[in-house]
């Protein structure tokens, strides 16, 4: 039996002893080979390829400007939000939440680009069980799509843009997109709207390092502890709400004030 | 054009759970072996520490440890007459990327098939008649039986730590586990998981009408835990981010936390990661593997001669491999005839989402394969008679996650958005459970891989075209067993809950389980089985093929307990049969 690489059995801090840091060691053969071609492939050999701080932690979220929309667009995506999640006394909505910090980052991320889809042609329409086929990567979708309900807002309501419309008129409006019954002009509004909720849910959800669920309201809301990862003292108290506040990866909001 | 390497004795295909397996027990025998990966190197403190792993968006929504599908996908439709479009991004199954491959991010629910699934056809004619079959069906047995797998489960048990309560040891059942299990050489490594209240409800309604709870067998650990190569795990805190995610407390068996760090210490080992295999090479024979052809990811190609060739990638990636490099007979639908394709099955699961006032179930304190379920409705376990399908399924409670994202469920005829949504969440987050089932799946004259006509990855090579929907068997089974597991749900006491059997058509956006087989399945006969019961090409025979790739249709658990065992088997079967004398292991 070999021995193997001892292993810390409690998560705590990359500092901590028992790992073997020994340097990656090539073979001459692969090195020569490998160091004039590639430079991520990697051989392992003899010990794992462990070196300390060598995460990749997520980059947090700013405030700031928008980052992909337009002054307009991001109105109109604060107001479409805020009514996808409303505001109630206990918890703010989509907006004030941050839903529409969250997308517009999104959008100017790898998702929005679509880096990690398959966006090979031909692009065709097939069955709904057959999943998106839209040329369109998430962000063209959104530009597309906000231009388009612009002019439909403006041309039904009087001139209005969506987020100059009455709570009422913008859950009309919404409830149409939903089952099909507003066509959009250049923009498949179904479509659109459903990528919209998945979007604003994802916000309000996710950690807060994305933008959305500012000061967690959201898991304040519903009562998740956020990013705890150890429950071991409660998974046996049964039907007893648990007691700590929400944490982020990101830490908790007094922490970093 | 390929560069060509020094020659090895074994190259392997994809570092996940086969390959690692694999791998350590060829190089302890002293072979020299090249494993060749497509994904990134992966560990645990450098890619998913506590300190950020808990990142639902990430990697839940965002696929993060996952394969992407610019890298490479498959097409997909329904049924021969329609056209097959790609999967753009992933839904229904999750391909896992990198080393460990699914092995990091399951949910590690590590479940034994029956005696009775490894002989499937054979049980079920001899029980209920050729006639009760449908005629399309084309279930086959393995070619092994569980008595042959049985030590080589026990192994892979032992490698992992898993931690469970047996219901039958060497034929003595045992209060408190599943009754209905194989016979077991010994207890599980490690006891069970604890409970939380909702598995714990679970136990107790079920228990009170007759059913026999057990707790779901789990890879991630009670307790401490140092395997036979010596590698430690610890004890799993409950965190609620396991399918999806790495585990940052060395809690999860994976190749990470139970092989590698034994493995890279052998000299006759290496890793070679970010290199991705384009085919299989042959000899002018067809008959003899020389190597494999690979590219890095400065693309460029290289061959690496080897006098063994081991397919360890995801058991889609095999059969596709196979398709492209022209080992073995493409099925062909029509005829019937041909084996590369032939018998992809899937997994049929439902559940019932029950809504209560007076409780509290703290989702979050979740583990992916805590639980406790029952098995009186899996595979042939009741009498299928009166029904009019085969197969089954087990029911349980399974607190996997209360991630926000993706749990946060609402009772039937909520809206999906605006006020009523959000105080629904809010009301029912804390008070709503989700109870499972679990289901087999059966495989089909029209269910099958080929390659794509229209599609192709980003070297040019043809994508593999899926060709599956749910046959009305699945159907009528997911109803029975939503009906049982319904049952139960009210016997806990809630105030309203809506049941959710498993309909048609399949949906390839929406996720139900990686649990994807079949392909090149393993078998008695070359003519039905692209594997022999080695798991070794009938075709080529320095060829051997793991994974759920080998499985003729899938039984009513997960799988990777069984693709575990088989890789140990067949390994065993390399070392003791086929090195002392290569050739076939079994004469067609």
């Amino acid at each position: 039996m070999v021995a193997a690489e001892e292993i810390q059995i409690t998560a705590t801090s990359r500092s901590d002893p028992g790992v073997s840091r020994r340097e990656l060691l090539l073979t001459t053969a692969i090195t020569l080979i490998f160091s004039t071609t590639s430079a991520s492939a990697l051989v392992v050999r003899d010990s794992l390829p462990w070196s300390p701080n060598a995460g990749s932690p997520p980059t947090p979220v700013r405030p700031g400007p928008w980052a992909y929309f337009t002054a307009q667009e991001g109105a109109a995506v604060e107001a479409l939000v805020d009514r996808l999640i409303p505001p109630d006394p206990q918890t703010p909505g989509g907006k004030d939440a941050g839903c529409a910090v969250f997308i517009d980052r999104q959008l100017a991320g790898p998702y929005g680009k679509a880096e990690r889809l398959y966006m090979r042609a031909p692009f065709v329409d097939g069955t709904p069980q057959q999943g998106n086929q839209s040329p369109l990567t998430p962000a063209a979708r959104y530009r597309q799509a906000l231009a388009a309900l612009d002019k439909y807002s403006r041309a039904t309501y009087a001139g209005k843009s969506f987020a100059q419309l009455s709570d009422s008129d913008k859950d009309k409006l919404l409830a149409g997109l939903e089952k099909g019954e507003v066509r959009l002009e250049g923009a498949d509004g179904r479509a659109f709207f459903e990528l919209l909720l998945q979007n604003t849910q994802e916000g309000f959800f996710a950690d807060p390092v994305y933008g959305g669920n500012r000061n967690m309201v959201a898991w304040k809301m519903i009562g998740y502890p956020g990013a705890r990862y150890d429950y071991r003292d409660w998974v046996e108290r049964h039907n007893q709400r648990y007691p700590l506040p929400p944490l982020s990866i990101g830490g908790r909001p007094e922490w970093v004030r | 054009m390929a560069r060509k390497l020094p020659a090895t004795d074994v190259v392997i295909v994809g570092l996940g759970w086969t390959g690692s397996i694999l791998a350590h027990e060829l190089a302890a025998s002293g072979l020299n072996v090249v494993a060749i990966e497509r994904g990134p190197w992966r560990d645990t403190a450098t890619d998913f520490p506590p300190a950020y792993a808990p990142d639902e968006l990430r990697y839940h929504i965002r696929h993060d440890l996952f394969l992407r599908p610019a890298q490479v996908t498959m097409t997909f439709r329904h049924k021969v007459s329609e056209t097959a479009l790609p999967i753009r991004s992933w839904g229904s199954f999750m391909p896992p990327n990198g080393v460990g491959g699914g092995g990091v991010h399951w949910n590690a629910e590590t479940w034994r098939f029956l005696p009775s699934d490894l002989q499937m056809k054979t049980h079920l004619t001899q029980r209920y008649g050729e006639k009760f079959l449908p005629p399309d069906m084309t279930i086959q047995d393995w070619g092994i039986t569980y008595d042959e797998l049985e030590p080589h489960y026990d192994k892979f048990e032992y490698l992992c730590g898993t931690s469970g309560q047996a219901g039958n040891i060497k034929g003595q059942i045992k209060a408190g586990g599943n009754p209905f299990e194989g016979q077991r050489s010994r207890e599980y490594p490690t006891p069970p998981q604890k409970q939380p209240y909702g598995p714990t409800l679970f136990a107790q309604a079920a228990a009170a009408m007759g059913y026999k709870p057990f707790p779901q067998p789990s890879g991630n650990l009670s307790q401490a835990y140092t395997n036979p190569l010596g590698c430690n795990l610890g004890p799993c805190t409950y965190c609620g981010h396991c399918e999806w995610f790495g585990c940052g407390n060395y809690s999860k068996a994976s190749p990470q936390t139970t092989i590698l760090p034994a493995l890279v210490r052998y000299p006759n080992f290496e890793a070679r990661t970010q290199c991705e295999v384009l085919k299989i090479n042959l000899d002018k024979s067809g008959k003899r593997a020389t190597g494999v052809t690979y590219v890095d990811s400065s693309a460029n190609e290289w061959e690496q001669p080897a006098d063994l060739v081991l397919l360890c990638a995801f058991q889609l990636f095999n059969v596709h491999l196979l398709l492209l490099s022209g080992i073995g007979k493409p099925y062909d639908p029509n005829t019937g005839e041909g084996v590369i394709g032939r018998n992809y099955s899937y997994q049929v699961t439902s559940s019932v989402d029950a809504y209560f006032d007076d409780k509290i179930f703290n989702p979050f304190i979740a583990s992916g394969s805590i639980g406790m379920c029952i098995d009186e409705f899996n595979g042939d376990n009741f009498d299928h008679g009166p029904h009019g399908f085969v197969g089954g399924g087990y029911l349980g409670a399974v607190q996997t996650n209360g991630r926000p994202i993706q749990s946060t469920r609402t009772p039937k005829g909520t809206p999906r958005w605006g006020l009523e949504w959000k105080r629904a969440v809010a009301k029912n987050y804390l008070s709503g459970y989700q109870v499972v089932t679990h289901g087999g799946c059966c495989s089909y004259r029209d269910a099958y891989f080929d390659l794509d006509p229209t599609y192709t990855d980003r070297f040019g090579r043809r994508l593999m075209r899926i060709t599956f929907d749910f046959h009305e068997n699945e159907l009528k089974m997911s109803q029975y067993l939503t009906d049982r597991l319904a049952e139960v749900a009210q016997k806990m006491g809630p105030r309203q809950f809506d049941k959710k059997p498993r309909t048609g058509p399949y949906d390839v956006t929406t996720y139900q389980t990686t649990h994807t087989c079949g392909g090149a399945i393993m078998g008695a006969d070359p003519k039905s089985s692209a594997l022999n019961r080695y798991l070794q090409s009938w075709d080529v025979s320095n060829l051997f093929v793991m994974g759920a790739t080998a499985f003729p249709q899938n039984a009513g658990y997960n799988p990777t307990d069984t693709v575990g065992a088989l890789a140990y088997w067949s390994a065993d079967a390399i070392i003791k049969q086929y090195l002392k004398n290569p050739g076939p292991l079994v004469q067609a």
